[in-house]
């Protein structure tokens, strides 16, 4: 789950990682009021879920109140990537004399957390690691003890940083480490950290990942997750229980497990289709499941027809079928299913939809095959009408 | 003869007496499998399905004499449920659930060093011997007895490829579901290893798909087996940074696509299926029949 650098900041802070004070604002109003109490001059940042909101305009700078006020209205509402801007963090600036970069990251290689740091900051740490990977320092954790002082100065030494940034930097780094473990992250990073003209060291920017599978346990953090703008789709399908991904063709695609519907796709685009979508229904679906499935594929207003691939074991196929049936009248008229169901059930699934004037697919390739030729001839109907 | 399982192991379910546990129990009774009992704290001195119930894993090894465990334990105590498995000396440890955090499996992997199981999944399928039983939660009826090795990291597509294979009449020594995890006990290159070892297996399929480089990986070690490999890749049109379904899914940067994958393998010299349908010819073909 991604979170905003306001929120990964307020993960720091509690670690005692010194941050500069922020406040969020969503108006130009706001941002002035805040602007008056910081006292100027002051950074207005877009809080919006990717990275290069620099390179965007979504950083600028007010010198006075009023110039917070106009800088914050042009980041308002402003598109980065495909998303709007709803929020801004307003921090005062501060006299940066270098930067440089900490991060804690899972490695899948190592199966544990790996840290990196580098004396060159504040830029795409992974173009540092292409073109210059002598400047990266990296450190395998131990998580039975999780990173130690003196691997985090040892590291620090290295990448070459003064003597203060040694000393105050691997307190940060400890203190990043543990935040990264006990918050269940899969990112963490600080970059900048900040080396001021009056020798203060601070996290001018963080970003933090959080693990999926462990937002049961972290219920704060799990409740500031927010729609995605771009895949509001996605967002919802996640709080119905579903495991969907948009993607940018026009047939949807339905199945269980995710190695099926994985290969489902591939079968899909062979056949001459582009997926829309990838959505695993898991195992054991009952019908009311595969209602639900449908209708929530239909919603993406790409989508032209719908395959279903299940392999029957624990999921059967009358089920699945009458999920299907009942999701059909709810469906855009006419949009075409093709279905194919193997294994548990199969013959009773086959004869419902039969009834039902519904197309079968014999097998994962004869049901691409089909699905994709029933949206072309169907497009081939609306183009000649 | 078979991998990791035969008719001789004798296996316990830790968290047998949970809903999911206690359906595939009775499932792997039916496919032949020795289950001597299962654990779940709080539990101990009960019965289910006529089998004893304990509340350690520890109690129950040396009650039953169990090698083998398959865990059924919810996500967040999974983790400690694997640990507890190898602390008592299971030869094996079978871990079918999906969504552990993945920290969790970082400890796990840490313990694992000094506390050796040969960890299978998690948020995998498990195993099957045709003609012997299962571990796990793969459909049994889809096997054939065969000297064809499957390893594969999911469920769904396993059972896809080994009933195409078993209707073209080919039959299999053993599958394994090795898991969707970005961390997982054994990798491909491990089951080569140990197909490449058995005397009774004379090719293997290996299915793979985005995410990681364990493909990569099992690709150099089947340039030096003895027995033929034939490789497929799943996830050929997902995009960059989008999760499959699979926690371990995944393109990220310049590692794990699809395409790095089939190339590695056939730089190998194994041949990679386009499609599914292709897999038994292919294997066919390898074997000269």
């Amino acid at each position: 789950m991604k979170i905003h650098e306001y929120q990964a900041k307020e993960i720091l802070r509690r670690y005692g990682v010194p941050v500069q004070p922020g406040k969020i604002a969503t108006t130009p109003d706001q941002t002035e009021a805040i602007a008056r109490e910081f006292g100027v001059p002051v950074v207005i940042k877009a809080q919006v879920y990717v990275g290069g909101r620099g390179k965007a305009g979504g950083i600028q700078f007010g010198d006075t109140p009023e110039q917070a006020r106009e800088a914050a209205a042009r980041v308002l509402g402003m598109d980065i990537k495909g998303l709007t801007v709803e929020k801004v963090l307003v921090v005062p600036k501060i006299a940066i004399k270098e930067e440089y970069y900490l991060g804690v990251v899972f490695d899948r290689a190592s199966q544990a957390p790996v840290v990196i740091v580098s004396a060159a900051g504040g830029i795409d740490i992974e173009e540092v690691a292409e073109k210059e990977p002598e400047k990266i320092i990296r450190h395998v954790v131990d998580v039975r003890w999780g990173l130690l002082p003196l691997d985090a100065r040892n590291m620090l030494a290295q990448a070459g940083v003064p003597s203060v940034v040694v000393a105050k930097g691997s307190a940060i780094l400890t203190a990043l480490t543990r935040a990264y473990m006990e918050s269940d992250a899969t990112l963490a990073e600080i970059n900048p950290l900040a080396l001021t003209e009056d020798g203060q060291v601070l996290a001018a920017d963080a970003k933090i990942l959080i693990d999926d599978n462990a937002l049961v346990r972290q219920k704060e953090y799990a409740g500031w997750a927010e729609p995605e703008e771009a895949n509001p789709l996605e967002f919802e399908a996640k709080a119905e229980g579903l495991t969907y991904v948009k993607l940018d063709g026009d047939v949807g695609i339905i199945g269980n497990g995710a190695g099926l519907v994985m290969t489902t796709l591939d079968m899909v685009a062979r056949a001459g289709g582009k997926p829309a979508n990838f959505l695993d229904i898991g195992g054991g679906a009952k019908a009311e499941v595969m209602r639900k499935a449908l209708l929530f594929v239909a919603r993406d207003p790409q989508v032209k027809g719908i395959v279903v691939n299940i392999f029957g074991g624990i999921t059967r196929g009358e089920e699945v079928a009458k999920g299907i049936i009942m999701a059909q009248s709810e469906l855009p008229a006419g949009m075409p299913i093709v279905a194919r169901l193997s294994g548990t059930g199969e013959a009773e699934g086959r004869a419902l939809l039969a009834d039902a004037g519904l197309t079968w697919g014999a097998d994962m390739r004869d049901a691409a095959q089909k699905i994709v030729a029933e949206i072309n001839a169907k497009e081939a109907a609306g183009g000649a009408q | 003869m078979s991998i990791l399982y035969d008719k001789t192991s004798r296996v316990i379910v830790q968290g047998m007496t949970g809903r999911e546990g206690l359906y595939h129990t009775k499932n792997m009774l039916a496919s032949g499998t020795q289950v001597v009992g299962g654990v779940t704290p709080g539990k101990g001195g009960t019965e289910v399905e006529g089998l004893p119930v304990f509340d350690t894993v520890a109690e129950a090894k040396a009650k039953t004499g169990a090698d083998v465990s398959c865990i059924f334990v919810p996500p967040l105590g999974a983790a400690d449920a694997i640990m507890e498995a190898a602390h008592a000396g299971m030869a094996v440890t079978v871990c079918i659930t999906e969504g552990i955090p993945t920290n969790d499996m970082t400890r796990v992997a840490a313990y694992l060093k000094e506390h050796p199981t040969r960890l299978i999944g998690p948020n995998c399928p498990g195993l099957a011997t045709p003609g012997q039983g299962k571990v796990g939660i793969m459909p049994y009826h889809i096997f054939k007895e065969g000297d064809v090795g499957f390893v594969s990291r999911s469920g769904t597509l396993t059972y896809e490829v080994v009933a195409l294979l078993t209707q073209a009449g080919i039959g299999q020594s053993s599958c394994i579901g090795i898991g969707g995890d970005p961390i997982i006990g054994t990798t491909f290159l491990d089951c080569l290893r140990l197909f490449e070892a058995d005397p009774n297996t004379a090719a293997v399929v290996m299915c793979g798909e985005i995410g990681g480089s364990d493909e990569e990986d099992a690709a150099a070690y089947a340039a030096t087996m003895s027995k033929p490999v034939i490789g497929f890749i799943s996830g050929r049109t997902a995009p960059p940074g989008k999760r499959m379904g699979h926690a371990g899914a995944i393109v990220s940067g310049k590692t794990g696509s699809a395409q790095g994958k089939v190339e590695a393998l056939q730089a190998a010299h194994v041949p990679v299926a386009e499609t599914i349908f292709d897999i038994p010819s292919l294997v066919k073909q390898a074997l000269g029949r």
